[in-house]
């Protein structure tokens, strides 16, 4: 047992370190600081850097573009990001689709979708919930009913709904689960496809959140054609992969190295802000607070550095996972609350960001102008990805046997 | 003891239930918000000239002789939960709760002459007291009022000042002398808001509302429209902000309660793995938790409420302001996670009602503010 990290670790740190100083795009700077919402561009302009660098995919193995680093160098690398205020990417190719086609695709689906997630040239979204599903996702309703072309080749055609699909507004290729088998039992008849979303028939509808952000989205499919070779894994298995997808979406969703950075924010806002004529963070009550966030934070990073040194000698991530995003999530929601509690009077104003051509100063210092949105918006944590609820069930089931 | 309301005060009750019922529908409510009414950014005024004429209650608590209904804290209290079970964004806390507030317990000249003027709707008052550096401190003061002959020069910035963007007249907090700090030297004036001297900057508020940061730069004010002694308002101050805690302590009975019938309705009817969610154990607890949050609410609610006229008015007000803070955080929260992905999206009312119950735990003093208030009233 070692906690201490060993020199060349101490290295790759400070290059790291090094990188994200020279490398990080300029106009990016105090976005995520004052949570402001994210463009396209944005979350491309990163993108192509680390892509550019050969460090885009951390968590990939060597063969399809990862960069071989050991689970320590991928904790420093996701720590000094977060240090950084580096934007986060968006998961939806690298972290989900991405593993799910490098896994269970045949070498030709691998040859032609790997490229553009590594590239960030295909923007990717997720279609898994439905209306009236939730966190109960195998009760899905889009079906796929085969047909042969007049072409002679074999093509699926799409129909239903599907909704909470983020940032399906940027969105080239969707991966969808569908229901291939309507007479077999829920999770068996699920097929797991990859679909255009430039197809006829395909209407994108935007959602907008308590925050006042256009993040998420209703996505209709009528009479969508999907040519069969878009079907990754066998059909009616579809469910092994999104089984698949899930667990590793959970991993990554405990958020450590983000929250620490949030706690320190939240230090500094509680510097600056006064209470009877006192510095916020000399408050008892809110010192306690902040204390008790450190505290359940490092049992969380340490929970989490033990999955990770289990996954690395070879077990894949189990349902313990679940454990990692009911705590994760909980305390990404307290950093939420103690900021907006720190802003006072001036959580109230709504503020929605400088937008183009917009160049009024926001109301009240600067770390106070999206604490409110950022609450509001973080309640979701706790019901993506499976509910905390359903995450407490899974843990119920499989680790306690319950 | 008797917690039965008077006949009259069912009769406030059922008047503004009905009339919110009908006519402030969440759709309406909105459109309001978004400044889509008729002579109304955040507020509509055809709202407020229907609570003065049509409905008579911004004289609820103000004296037979002043015009108005001859009622007191219960009759704001059930106003205010009223306005919390609608979502009613128009300025009945400052203007009726607040303002009214404090000409009803100085009386005078001023009373006689505005008492009338918020009871007929023609006076929309705005109160000026919070400052950027002074968090949930009444008497955190930069704002002066310097002696300039018989009247005084007001200077100073006062910070989210709800409903200033359409207010006529402010009540100002401002320091009359001592310094930053100190509980004397305190005083309160009502300025037409149209005042020279007064600048604002407006914006949206994250719950609904519209407020403003208001600026002062040497108004002429004339000592006639002083609140109360010269430098020696500030328990005038705490005798009004906790008048409108314990209103807002209503507002979030209201607010939390809708919330929980919502959720209640919610978990009956949605369905998942192929039952209602609520027939699941984890779900029927949490609304059993939120039910018991709620009713505690009201019951400390009413406590403070019923001691407003009373020694133990601080501490009472406190105690509930502290409960009330976590109910609504509670019960907000939760009324969203069990709502799932719908909770958060912009178009139910249920996320309407979750913000506006996030704002309530802040305002007038979050649950530590009023627990560590009421820790050095009762244990010292």
């Amino acid at each position: 047992m070692d906690l201490s990290f060993s020199a060349e670790d101490i290295a790759f740190r400070d290059e790291v370190r090094a990188f994200i100083k020279d490398s990080y795009p300029p106009h990016l700077n105090g976005k995520i600081e004052e949570g402001e919402e994210l463009s396209k561009e944005d979350f491309l302009s990163w993108h192509k850097v680390l892509a550019q660098k050969g460090w885009i995919a951390p968590a990939w193995p060597v063969q399809y573009g990862g960069t071989g680093w050991t689970s320590v160098q991928r904790y420093i690398w996701s720590e000094e990001t977060a240090r950084a205020d580096a934007i986060r990417l968006m998961p939806f190719g690298l972290s989900m689709v991405g593993p799910v086609i490098y896994t269970f695709g045949t070498q030709e689906q691998k040859d032609r979708f790997l490229p553009g997630i590594l590239s960030g040239d295909v923007w990717w979204c997720q279609g898994y919930s439905e209306p009236g599903a939730g966190s109960d996702l195998a009760n899905l309703r889009t079906k796929a009913e085969r047909f042969t072309g007049d072409d002679g080749k074999e093509y699926y055609r799409v129909n239903g709904q599907k909704t909470w699909t983020t940032m399906a507004q940027h969105a080239d290729w969707g991966f969808f689960l569908v229901r291939t088998n309507p007479t077999a039992k829920a999770q068996e008849g699920i097929s797991f496809l990859l679909i255009d979303m430039k197809s006829p028939g395909i209407t994108v509808r935007p959602i907008i959140t308590l925050g006042g952000e256009h993040e998420v989205n209703e996505v209709w499919l009528e009479d969508v054609i999907v040519p069969v070779d878009q079907r990754i894994y066998e059909e009616n298995k579809g469910w092994t992969c999104a089984k698949f997808l899930l667990a590793h979406e959970r991993t990554g969703i405990a958020g450590v190295a983000a929250s620490k950075r949030g706690v320190e924010r939240i230090k500094t806002i509680a510097r600056s802000e006064l209470d009877e004529g006192e510095q916020l963070i000399q408050n008892p009550f809110f010192k306690r607070k902040i204390a008790e966030l450190e505290v359940d934070l490092s049992a969380l990073e340490f929970t989490e550095l033990r999955t990770l040194a289990g996954e690395s000698s070879g077990k894949g991530p189990g349902p313990e996972s679940s454990l990692l995003k009911i705590k994760g999530t909980e305390i990404q929601q307290r950093i939420t609350e103690l900021a907006l509690e720190a802003a006072g009077h001036y959580g109230a104003p709504y503020f929605r960001g400088f937008g183009e051509g917009d160049n009024e100063h926001p109301i009240g210092p600067d770390y106070t102008h999206r604490t409110a949105p950022t609450y509001f918006n973080m309640r979701k944590t706790s019901i993506y990805g499976g509910s905390n609820e359903i995450q407490r069930n899974i843990i119920a089931k499989m680790v306690l046997g319950l | 003891m008797d917690f039965n309301t008077t006949d009259e005060q069912t009769m406030l009750r059922d008047t503004v239930a009905r009339y919110l019922a009908d006519t402030y529908s969440f759709d309406n409510r909105m459109k309001t918000v978004h400044g889509d009414v008729a002579g109304g950014a955040g507020w509509n005024p055809a709202v407020w000239k229907a609570f003065a004429e049509e409905l008579g209650i911004l004289g609820a608590p103000f004296a037979e002789a002043h015009g108005g209904l001859g009622g007191g804290a219960v009759e704001n209290m059930i106003v205010m939960e009223e306005i919390g079970r609608a979502l009613v964004i128009e300025p009945y806390l400052p203007t009726v709760v607040i303002a009214g507030g404090a000409l009803k317990a100085t009386g005078g000249d001023l009373a006689d002459a505005v008492i009338p003027e918020i009871i007929a709707g023609t006076a929309v008052i705005a109160f000026a007291y919070a400052e950027p550096q002074g968090r949930y401190n009444l008497a955190d003061l930069r704002t002066t009022a310097k002696k300039d002959g018989a009247g005084y020069l007001l200077s100073g910035h006062k910070s989210v000042v709800y409903s200033a963007p359409y207010a006529t007249h402010l009540l100002v907090t401002a320091r009359t002398g001592g310094d930053q700090r100190d509980q004397d030297g305190v005083s309160l004036f009502l300025i037409p808001a149209d005042a020279k001297g007064v600048s604002r900057r407006d914006y949206p508020t994250v719950d609904g509302s519209a407020a403003s940061e208001v600026y002062f730069e040497n108004v002429a004010v004339g000592a006639e429209q002083r609140i109360g002694g010269e430098g020696t308002a500030l328990p005038l101050v705490e005798q009004i902000v906790d008048e409108a805690t314990a209103a807002i302590c209503a507002e979030a009975c209201g607010v939390t309660r809708v919330l929980h019938a919502t959720t209640l309705d919610y978990a009956k009817q949605r369905k998942q793995f192929g039952k209602a969610i609520g027939d699941f154990q984890v779900i029927q607890h949490r609304l059993v938790d939120m039910f018991m949050e709620v009713e505690q609410a009201v019951s400390i609610t009413l406590m403070a409420t019923l001691k407003l006229d009373t020694a133990e008015r601080a501490a009472a007000v406190s105690a509930a302001k502290s409960k009330v803070g976590k109910a609504c955080k509670f019960v907000g929260q939760n009324a969203v996670q069990i709502h799932g992905g719908i909770g958060i999206s912009n178009e139910l009312a249920v996320g309407h009602y979750f913000k506006r119950s996030t704002m309530i735990e802040g305002q007038f003093g979050s649950v530590d503010h009023h627990l560590r208030r009421y820790e050095r009233i009762t244990i010292g």
